[in-house]
């Protein structure tokens, strides 16, 4: 049973998305984590890059796969969680605690067209 | 087995010697510039001829290859290697030549180039053929330069994409990719193969190419292979024939009839040469009559291609005969769909039907998960059928499905190998469903059991002196 957290907004592509005004802290759920196993990198843009929604913005890396990482919006990377380049097990131990990047949204309305906690457990068959 | 992990630098003793130099007959005093001489001797292992016999002798044991067992592994094509390549291959004629033997020397090596040629252009049905590439990956690259030059050639500059399946080899995109080219991914249908109708809005004049292997990743034959041709051809693009799955097409069907315009044959898997460990391989890239121009050279360099690997090709494709390779892809289909429907009742088929070379089945149908015990996966039967003595089948690719497990036995596999090997399959089926843990546990019988991969990739140690 993979953890959705009520209140955040998630993408078909497994990646969640934190709203805090007009900014959006991105990370993945809780159910990619367990399907990439363990994670041994993560690679992210550099700060100030743009992203499009529906566009790759990096990848995980694990011992089974390599999967992209898709963005759930559009914008500026404001911040990257550098701490992941040391520690990318972080994302296992706690997929919705560790965002990867923080994004200065350029078209929030993006947002409508991602689902709610109750979607994606739908969508993910939990 | 006896468990040997030495390396040759911890045999070494001070003082030991296992050859004698004469000696030095030019003076001490060396005529490169100072700067470049070496300030002291080389660390050089200071072993015995016995020491060193012995150590690479317990290296060895430690192998497992298609002369130690069978080797199932999918898409790989791990079918014996004929002694009698060697052989061929180490004839003086051959295993003396070098690169700059003038012409009137290497007549015999030009001849077998020219005769390569001629014998992959009737298997596939390609006009013209580079023997330059060194591997599959190398020959993609090479397809893909040869179909960006063609539509250059035509002042056609538009052209920056191409269209992969999403059951493709990643080579494929990778090739793109390298190639500057955009890369498309088409979907697949249920039964696995390519969607015809997703296909077509995908085509306009941007399209390059499309990549296709067939049959597919999943052992099964591109049933429209004809019309998908048509309708790449129709917007412009080329079709582009990945060689990977070549094997159960031997003397059959040929690239060429399909519609494919540029290929690449793996001269190491299909044409039994041996590989493994990286290397070394060969992937000639073949073309169209239209396409020869485009092809990188004609002429023969005594720099350029595996010369060793094709002559064993060569060596193998005479030593079958015509009517003998047409055996080849009957017997490797033959093969695999018994392997199929013997065990399809124990693992998850998940495309029904014939299939050609190999086929992926979804893991275990009963995979023993109760209580607080995670069922055993696909994993754990891999590393299950390495006590048993088997090499382990690929796993976890393609992609299209989570426990993909892909089971490749090719045509040089007697039926009681084969039956040996659906045996011990289905013993460890039933063991799954007793207790997974037998599973979770293995390899129980090899000198390592099961490294620790994710540490391994975190924490990667590259250098023996690391482990100081």
């Amino acid at each position: 049973m993979s953890k959705v957290i009520e209140g955040l907004k998630y993408s078909e592509s497994h990646e969640w998305v934190k709203v805090e005004g007009n900014v959006a802290f991105i990370g993945v759920s809780d159910f990619a984590q367990k399907e990439m196993g363990d994670i041994t990198y993560v690679d992210m843009p550099e700060e100030g890059d743009d992203v499009l929604a529906g566009e790759e913005f990096g990848a995980l890396e694990s011992v089974k796969a390599a999967s992209d990482l898709i963005s759930p919006v559009s914008g500026t990377v404001v911040l990257v969680n550098a701490a992941l380049e040391d520690a990318p097990e972080a994302i296992n131990e706690d997929a919705y605690a560790n965002w990867i990047i923080k994004v200065e949204m350029s078209l929030p309305s993006e947002l409508d067209k991602l689902m709610d906690a109750a979607a994606y457990k739908a969508f993910i068959g939990e | 087995m006896k468990y040997y992990d030495k390396l040759i630098f911890e045999l070494s003793k001070e003082g030991r010697c296992g050859y004698s130099l004469p000696a030095n007959r030019f003076p001490q005093a060396s005529e490169l510039p100072a700067g470049l001489c070496r300030k002291a001797p080389l660390p050089l292992p200071e072993v015995s001829e016995p020491d060193v016999v012995r150590h690479y002798n317990n290296l060895s044991q430690m192998n497992f290859g298609v002369d130690t067992g069978f080797y199932p592994l999918g898409s790989c094509t791990m079918k014996y290697n004929p002694k009698i390549n060697e052989e061929m291959a180490a004839l003086p004629g051959f295993a003396a030549l070098h690169p700059l033997m003038p012409k009137e020397l290497t007549q015999g090596a030009n001849k077998v180039y020219e005769e390569m040629e001629k014998c992959l252009g009737a298997i596939t049905g390609m006009a013209r053929f580079t023997l330059d590439p060194c591997a599959g990956a190398h020959g993609e690259l090479t397809g893909l330069m040869i179909m960006r030059q063609y539509h250059l050639s035509r002042g056609d500059m538009g052209r920056t994409k191409v269209i992969v399946p999403d059951s493709a080899h990643g080579t494929n995109p990778a090739s793109a990719a390298v190639c500057g080219l955009e890369v498309v991914e088409v979907k697949s249908l249920e039964n696995g193969r390519v969607d015809v109708e997703a296909l077509k809005p995908l085509l306009d004049s941007s399209v390059a190419g499309m990549m296709m292997t067939n049959p597919n990743t999943l052992g099964l034959f591109e049933t429209q292979i004809k019309e998908i041709s048509a309708l790449v051809h129709g917007v412009g693009g080329l079709m582009y024939y990945d060689g990977a799955n070549m094997n159960p097409l031997m003397g059959v069907v040929r690239p060429g009839d399909m519609g494919f315009d540029i290929m690449h044959l793996n001269l190491h898997k299909t044409f039994s040469t041996p590989h493994g460990g990286g290397g070394p391989g060969s992937g000639p890239v073949g073309v169209q009559a239209y396409l020869a121009d485009c092809l990188p050279a004609i002429k023969v360099s005594g720099f350029h291609g595996n010369f060793g690997v094709i002559l064993r090709a060569y060596a193998y494709i005479l030593s079958l005969g015509k009517q003998n390779l047409r055996k080849v892809g009957e017997y490797s289909v033959l093969s695999a769909n018994y392997i199929k429907e013997c065990l399809k009742d124990v693992y998850k088929l998940p495309i029904e039907g014939v299939c050609k070379h190999e086929f992926v089945f979804d893991g275990l149908i009963d995979d023993g998960a109760h209580d607080d015990v995670p069922g055993a996966t696909t994993l754990d039967v891999a590393k299950r059928l390495l006590d048993y003595g088997f090499h382990a089948p690929t796993i976890y690719f393609p992609l299209l499905f989570h426990q993909a497990l892909m089971i490749e036995p090719t045509e040089t596999e007697s039926k009681e190998t084969i039956d040996a090997f659906i045996e011990v399959m289905r013993k460890i089926a039933a063991e799954a469903a007793q207790d997974p843990m037998i599973l979770h546990d293995a390899p129980h019988n090899t000198p390592i059991s099961r490294p620790d991969e994710t540490t391994a990739a975190r924490n990667p140690i590259l250098k023996y002196q690391d482990t100081l």
